[in-house]
């Protein structure tokens, strides 16, 4: 088959799958349609295809779980003027829980508590579960075998992330003591590990 | 513990000094009065805002309206038992919670009110503890509120893009009929056995069974083109040795496509259908 094709066959794939499309998912629905493809070959039609979205309003993106065709953050104000209903924001407990999770999964429903010095309501979980952002990794080794929570791909999917290393960095003690002069007055050398 | 929006709770009364925090009857104050951080009643428009008691003390520290170095505890207590009262009608986990976080402030400032023992190093160490075990916790709170703020501003899924897919709503695609599994028909055929083993007739003629007979016969059955049953195909009352004639007439007949054998889902009923 033509290289041309092979892009084409690749673009249409992705356009029209309802979920983000993994390099592996491409490569064997190619192999079944009989469409013999070296893996250099798909690779250099997807790159193809993510060049070929530099001037458009949508873009070709690598998630966490595959490729995915999006809108591009900067015409959303267009696309929204489409929809009715603006879609929900999340309360703060909800952000900070899940926050705590990306960060120091895999983590016990008391050590999110021991940061945010409040219980987590289980509501919040119920959502973040629900979402399916979030699962039970683990269990922990100590009395009660509490739970242990991560992370899923589908989270990384939906903050539009390929990996748990493109998170943004999680601010330094230092920096949030250099922020108050209240924190700073207790020395760092006082501070616990 | 609330739907609150996400930025930092906004201070229900202004902060610039120019103008009046509050005019209470005819007297202007543009300074906050020293023994109360907070008026009762505004801290019960905040409350919902706040996650917990390091949240609002990080509120409080942030409005310079108490140092944690220098606490005036007996104003912290009134505030915090004010506060507990009226979440008296609320959950009573969360008045838990600020009980716990006012005697901590309690303790840390009795501390500090008692004289320092002339010790080493050592000793100093455990005197600051408390107080540094507080902070460490506010700033560990602190780092995941930001890193809360960080994420959300995240681009997300359907805020700030939109997953694309092309309507392919309206395509028909060709379903592929199930393919009948050699096993299905033996098992099929099986029960079939079975069924004609409850019919023992007596037989007095022993008719001479042919498969080529047998073929005519189902092709008739079959008529023009219409779907049979599998189980139609045989009669019961020639018994196992009439069935397996008819089986092998089958087989003969998909042998030679004469037929196509076909099942809607998998333990379905098979069907017949004459190929023209």
């Amino acid at each position: 088959m033509q290289k041309e094709s092979l892009k084409a066959v690749v673009e249409t794939l992705l356009l029209s799958s309802a979920e983000p499309l993994s390099f592996k998912q491409i490569k064997s629905i190619l192999l079944t349609g009989e469409l013999k493809a070296e893996d250099a070959e798909i690779k250099k039609a997807i790159q193809d295809l993510v060049k070929a979205c530099e001037q458009r309003g949508v873009e070709l993106k690598e998630l966490a779980s595959g490729y995915q065709y999006q809108t591009r953050e900067s015409y959303l104000s267009w696309v929204s003027r489409l929809w009715q209903d603006k879609p929900p924001r999340y309360s703060r407990a909800l952000l900070e829980t899940l926050a705590i999770i990306a960060y120091r999964q895999p983590v016990t429903r008391a050590d999110i508590e021991s940061v945010r010095g409040v219980a987590v309501s289980s509501s919040t979980f119920r959502i973040l579960e629900e979402r399916g952002w979030i699962r039970v990794q683990g269990h922990k080794e100590s009395p009660g075998r509490p739970a242990l929570y991560g992370t899923s791909k589908a989270f990384l999917d939906y903050f539009g992330l390929s990996s748990l290393r493109e998170l943004p960095k999680l601010p330094s003690p230092e920096e949030i003591s250099a922020q108050h002069p209240a924190f700073h007055a207790v020395g760092r050398e006082e501070r616990k590990p | 513990m609330s739907e609150g929006r996400l930025a930092e709770p906004e201070p229900t009364m202004a902060d610039r000094p120019e103008t009046p925090l509050a005019v209470v009857q005819g007297r202007a104050f543009t300074e906050q009065p020293r023994d109360l951080y907070i008026p009762p009643r505004a801290l019960l428009i905040n409350l919902p805002l706040f996650e917990g008691p390091l949240d609002l003390l990080l509120y409080l520290i942030r409005r310079n309206d108490f140092d944690i170095l220098d606490l005036p505890v007996a104003e912290v207590a009134d505030q915090y038992m004010q506060y507990i009262e009226m979440m008296e009608d609320m959950q009573f986990e969360v008045a838990a919670e600020y009980l716990v976080m006012s005697s901590t402030l309690i303790e840390i400032k009795s501390r500090m009110l008692l004289p320092r023992p002339v010790v080493g190093e050592d000793g100093e160490e455990t005197e600051e503890d408390a107080r540094a075990e507080l902070v460490r916790r506010l700033i560990e709170y602190q780092r995941f509120k930001n890193a809360a703020v960080h994420l959300d501003k995240l681009p997300r899924l359907d805020r700030d893009f939109i997953a694309l897919q092309v309507f392919t709503d309206h395509l028909e695609l060709p379903k592929p009929a199930p393919e009948v599994q050699f096993e299905e028909l033996l098992r099929a055929f099986s029960e079939v056995l079975h069924n004609a083993s409850l019919y023992r007739p007596h037989r007095v003629l022993r008719e001479s069974l042919s498969v080529s007979d047998r073929i005519t016969m189902v092709l008739d059955l079959l008529g023009d083109n219409k779907l049979l049953s599998f189980y139609d195909c045989f009669a019961m009352h020639e018994g196992r040795a009439g069935a397996v004639v008819t089986f092998l007439a089958l087989l003969e007949m998909m042998r030679s496509s004469m037929i196509e054998i076909t099942q809607e889902a998998h333990s379905g009923t098979i069907y017949l259908r004459r190929i023209l």
